[in-house]
């Protein structure tokens, strides 16, 4: 069992989704009910990993590996480091609460629907663990049908413009990065005169530094637009927009943190000395702050509710990125850590106004108003997401960009200056979003009459508030799990970062670590 | 050449005259025992076994190579050749015909044109196809051609009461005619220039008469005759009209076999051994250009057709640039390419077209993208195969596309042209979008019409071999891979 841990996380959705295929459409119940028990189950399935993760232990664990295209050298290779422990959890979790979340939502084609989500929780899982280039394409890839399935058949009414949109981008990214990944295949080729996708052997590559130029820009297209970073976030507000509720929530969550999970998994240590060039770190910095700033502005201006949530994702990520280019412990842990509060945050802002969509069909700012007085439940809820997402102390937003900012000031005053103007820009769209939508007298008669929560939509958001409010107090558990991978990551990019003396040292311990909650 | 007619040259020849025997037999028990148009089903049957035979033929000789050791067998003087290239694609081209004829009986039923000859033709096609893989002589590869080209000629204008289709085979049929004259005129210069029609002696001659504008004229006459039968630009014009107004199981195998084997044929013209190999530096860069344009055109032009079998069309035009794309890159990797490419290309194609097929019903001619909306609701099963077909005809993992277009990007970069590799990924990202028009209507379009669709025992067969295939070689292809890797021309 326990070496087949991690493929049964992986395959459990897959085998959900195989055996929903042989349900009759008609059982709309009875599908709502197995796709549901099938997405707890994911879960508890994936709790062990937490409880046997040995934090001491740097490299990978839980480690599964054989032959699978022995022609090509490709490996059916899967296993887990802190890094990607934290991001499966979050899948996992997120995942069975977008299930849940869609059970009146959702009365269409009910089958597929939840089809289409198992398949994409398998795929997501799956790009997580890979450890083998040739896997994570087909997962990555993997991920795109379910998506585009789920945007463009239960979407809103630009659904189908949306959901091309989202698919052609990724693809575009993802076709020029394959030609990153066989780049470097081929040159192990050359180096070592076999062919293998491993990245621990492509590892051992020595590449000249504008080879890696080359194939850091390549995998930076694949990447850059997943995350998105700006200037390849447009199609991310249509997909968000046209999204349903479930699909808004997945996207946010853990679609965007592929992107950021291949920079720190492939990018940087695949590429060392690329991604310490100054050229590549500059431009990097620059379009995450533009990013940062760029995105937090648009959300200033927006009047759609779902809107300013997804550019808002634009300006968290933007932090996400500018911590994994600081290049030092602080930035990349707090960039992880930051990828895991922001799924968290930013999935329940997007259950939040799923929640007044289904019951008002709209997203309009201006049409809501001082609902606090019609659905008091709804308003903590509320309450409490937007503040984990604008940063509070006590809550999960403020422990990642605190963290983020050390890192970036260690890198760059300037850059830190930036990030912090675009932290307190996030605390004005997301208050002023609160004041206008919750606060005041309802001025709108048609949200006189409004239900509060059900059970089941406050169970789904109770997790995550837990969760949330978890790592917002005590830190320390998520900074050891990520200790080791993170210090791995930094010394293969930066050789002489930690033979920098005592006091060097000593400062590379992110803060939380020391002293909990600053 | 001291005997005229050796055993070996019987062994080598088996599979053609196989195909040949059962085309005449066909022929005639189609006019002494099946009058009745309903019986005609049964010459399928015939077929499947000639097909059988062939197999088994293959099979032998390919059993001959192994246990002998050898790694090619000639006949004829050195005018055939049988070796892992030439059987490879001959399995090509046994399992297009099988798929083809299965589907067949049902559609020309529909059609109103269930005729005996029709079977016959298609194995007579495939005899021609045989000698454009396993011919190794200026003469007998242009015979080859002749005959594979005349049996489509005849199959393509099939529907004798349907303007389209008279239409097309008039315009494959000049066009067709007229590119062979090309052909045969490069063919001559090399005559000329070698003194003999063999291959090896031809590419003798071009070595020690290279940079003579002689060299350049066979090169350019001969290059023009062969990119019009694989349809790429700026002579693909025939295509998307012949395919169009075939009738549809004709078209796909068009799209299939006869690529397949004029793929077969350029490899034995420019491939590594092939008599143009010592000209590389002249025609790469020009091949290069036309590939280029060839998936420029194809995949433009495919966005905003509305008919499916010119969509497929131009999508086959496309697909011939990548497939070029292999021959640029002119390594191990990217000959492997193609013949991988070849091989899921043609399940792949073939399964979308038998989907086009089921569409097509009595007083329906169901070709219009209009007609698959909402195909998911009534037909669940067809609708999922084709969005299968599709994510495999983009290169999408895990599909069996996917493998064809990774050993085509791969002997690019390879090659270091990373231009060209940059220009086909993107091309990926583009030919997403116009068969996603296919997948949108089908999944979210509004179902119009309910009538059934059209279906038949074989054609059930046909997409289930189609469809499995396609998504067991794109999950595992190991068994695949191998036997590409073994097919290579040396």
């Amino acid at each position: 069992m326990d070496q087949h841990l991690l493929s049964i996380v992986l395959f459990t959705p897959l085998a959900g989704f195989l055996i929903l295929l042989l349900i009759p459409g008609k059982q709309k119940e009875l599908i709502k009910i197995w796709a549901n028990l099938v997405g707890f189950a994911g879960f508890l399935i994936s709790l062990p990993l937490v409880s046997r993760f040995d934090k001491s232990i740097s490299g990978f664990q839980f480690e599964e590996s054989f032959d699978w295209i022995p022609s090509i050298g490709a490996h059916f290779h899967i296993g887990i480091d802190g890094i990607s422990l934290l991001l499966i959890m979050l899948t996992t979790l997120v995942g069975f609460l977008a299930i849940l979340c869609s059970w009146n939502a959702i009365d269409d084609r009910v089958k597929e629907y939840y089809a289409m989500f198992l398949l994409l929780q398998t795929g997501m899982i799956g790009v997580f663990v890979s450890l083998d280039f040739f896997l994570f394409y087909v997962f990555w890839e993997l991920v795109l049908v379910p998506m585009y399935f789920i945007i463009g058949v239960w979407g809103g009414p630009r659904k189908l413009y949306a959901a091309i949109k989202f698919f052609l981008y990724t693809l575009a990214g993802s076709v020029l990065m394959l030609l990153g990944i066989l780049t470097l295949y081929f040159q192990y080729h050359q180096q070592f005169g076999a062919y293998t996708f491993e990245i621990a052997d492509l590892m051992k590559l020595d590449l000249p530094l504008h080879l890696q130029q080359w194939v850091f820009w390549s995998f930076f297209v694949g990447f850059a637009i997943k995350v998105p970073m700006f200037p390849f976030h447009t199609w991310l507000p249509d997909a968000h927009v046209e999204a349903p509720t479930a699909g808004s929530v997945i996207l946010a969550s853990v679609l965007l943190k592929m992107g950021t999970y291949g920079f720190i998994r492939f990018s940087l240590p695949l590429l060392p000395k690329a991604s310490v060039d100054q050229t590549i770190v500059q431009v990097l910095a620059v379009l995450s702050i533009i990013g940062i700033i760029y995105g937090a502005l648009v959300c200033l201006m927006q009047q759609d509710w779902k809107k300013l949530i997804a550019y808002s994702s634009v300006s968290h990520l933007g932090f996400c990125t500018l911590g994994i280019f600081a290049l030092n412990p602080n930035g990349i842990a707090g960039s992880v850590l930051q990828q895991i509060n922001h799924g968290i945050s930013t999935g329940m802002l997007f259950m939040v106004i799923g929640i007044v969509y289904e019951r008002r069909h709209t997203r309009e700012i201006a049409e809501y108003g001082g609902l606090a007085h019609v659905m008091p439940k709804y308003a903590i809820i509320f309450a409490i997401a937007m503040l984990s997402s604008a940063g509070l102390p006590l809550l999960n937003g403020f422990v990642g960009e605190f963290t983020i900012l050390q890192g970036a000031f260690e890198a760059s005053h300037t850059w830190a200056a930036f990030a912090v103007a675009g932290v307190i820009l996030g605390a004005a769209y997301l208050l002023w979003l609160y004041q206008r939508t919750m606060l005041g007298q309802v001025t709108n008669g048609r949200n006189l009459h409004l239900p509060d929560l059900s059970l089941r939509e406050l169970a789904i958001f109770l997790p995550l508030i837990a969760w949330g409010i978890w790592i917002g107090l005590y830190p320390k558990p998520y900074f050891d799990i990520l200790e080791k991978p993170v210090q791995q990551i930094v010394e293969r990019v930066r050789p002489d970062y930690y033979q920098g003396g005592p006091q060097r040292a000593a400062a590379t311990k992110p803060a939380a670590l020391q002293g909990g909650v600053q | 050449m001291s005997q005229f007619y050796t055993s070996t040259d019987h062994f080598v020849l088996l599979p053609a005259i196989i195909l040949a025997l059962f085309g005449c037999a066909i022929l005639i028990f189609d006019v002494f025992w099946f009058q009745n148009p309903k019986d005609r089903k049964w010459l399928a049957l015939l077929v499947i076994t000639g097909l059988a035979f062939t197999g088994a033929a293959l099979v032998r000789q390919q059993l001959h190579l192994t246990t002998e050791n050898l790694t090619q067998l000639t006949g004829f003087g050195g005018a055939l050749t049988i070796d892992r290239f030439a059987i490879y694609f001959n399995w090509v081209f046994t399992l297009a015909t099988l798929i083809v004829a299965i589907v067949s009986y049902h559609y020309l039923e529909i059609e109103g044109e269930h005729h005996g000859e029709y079977y016959a033709l298609l194995l007579f096609a495939q005899c021609g196809m045989f000698f454009l893989a396993a011919g190794t002589d200026l003469v007998t590869l242009f015979i080859g051609l002749e005959l594979m080209a005349l049996c489509f000629y005849v199959m393509v204008g099939f529907l004798r009461g349907d303007k389209r289709s008279n239409e097309a085979a008039i315009k494959y049929l000049l066009l067709g005619a007229f590119s062979s004259g090309f052909l045969v005129y490069g063919f001559s210069i090399m005559y000329g220039l070698a003194g003999s029609t063999n291959l090896v002696a031809v590419e003798a001659a071009v070595k020690a008469h290279a940079g003579e504008p002689l060299v350049y004229l066979a090169l350019a006459t001969t290059a023009v005759g062969l990119l019009f039968k694989i349809s790429a630009a700026p002579f693909h014009m025939w295509a998307p009209d012949a395919y169009e107004g075939a009738p549809t199981t004709i078209t796909a195998y068009l799209s299939v076999a006869s690529k397949a084997a004029s793929f077969a044929f350029l490899l034995r013209i420019f491939g590594p051994s092939g008599p143009l190999a010592p000209a590389r530096d002249s025609w790469e860069p020009l091949l290069a250009v036309v590939a280029v344009l060839t998936m420029t055109i194809g995949n433009l032009a495919a966005i905003s057709q509305t008919n499916v079998k010119r969509l497929l069309a131009y999508s086959s035009i496309s697909h011939a640039g990548y497939m070029l794309l292999g021959l640029i890159a002119g390594n191990d990797t990217g000959i492997q390419g193609i013949a991988v490419y070849v091989l899921v290309y043609a399940f792949m194609n073939l399964g979308a077209f038998v989907v086009v097929i089921a569409l097509r019903r009595k007083n329906i001619i169901g070709e219009d993208l209009d007609d698959m909306a909402g195909l998911m609701y009534k037909s669940p099963g067809y609708a999922v195969l084709m969005l299968i077909f599709m994510l495999s005809l983009a290169g999408i993992p895990p599909t069996a596309g996917f493998l064809g277009k990774y050993y085509i990007f791969l002997s690019l970069i390879e090659t270091h042209h990373y231009l060209l590799a940059v220009i086909a990924t993107l091309y990926v990202a583009v030919a997403i979008y116009y068969y996603f028009r296919v997948v949108k209507i089908m999944f979210v379009g509004e179902l119009t019409e309910k009538a059934a669709l059209s279906t038949s025992f074989g054609l059930r067969v046909a997409l289930g071999i189609t469809g499995v295939l396609t998504l067991a070689i794109g999950v595992y292809p190991e068994p695949i891979l191998r036997l590409a890797q073994n097919s290579l021309l040396r």
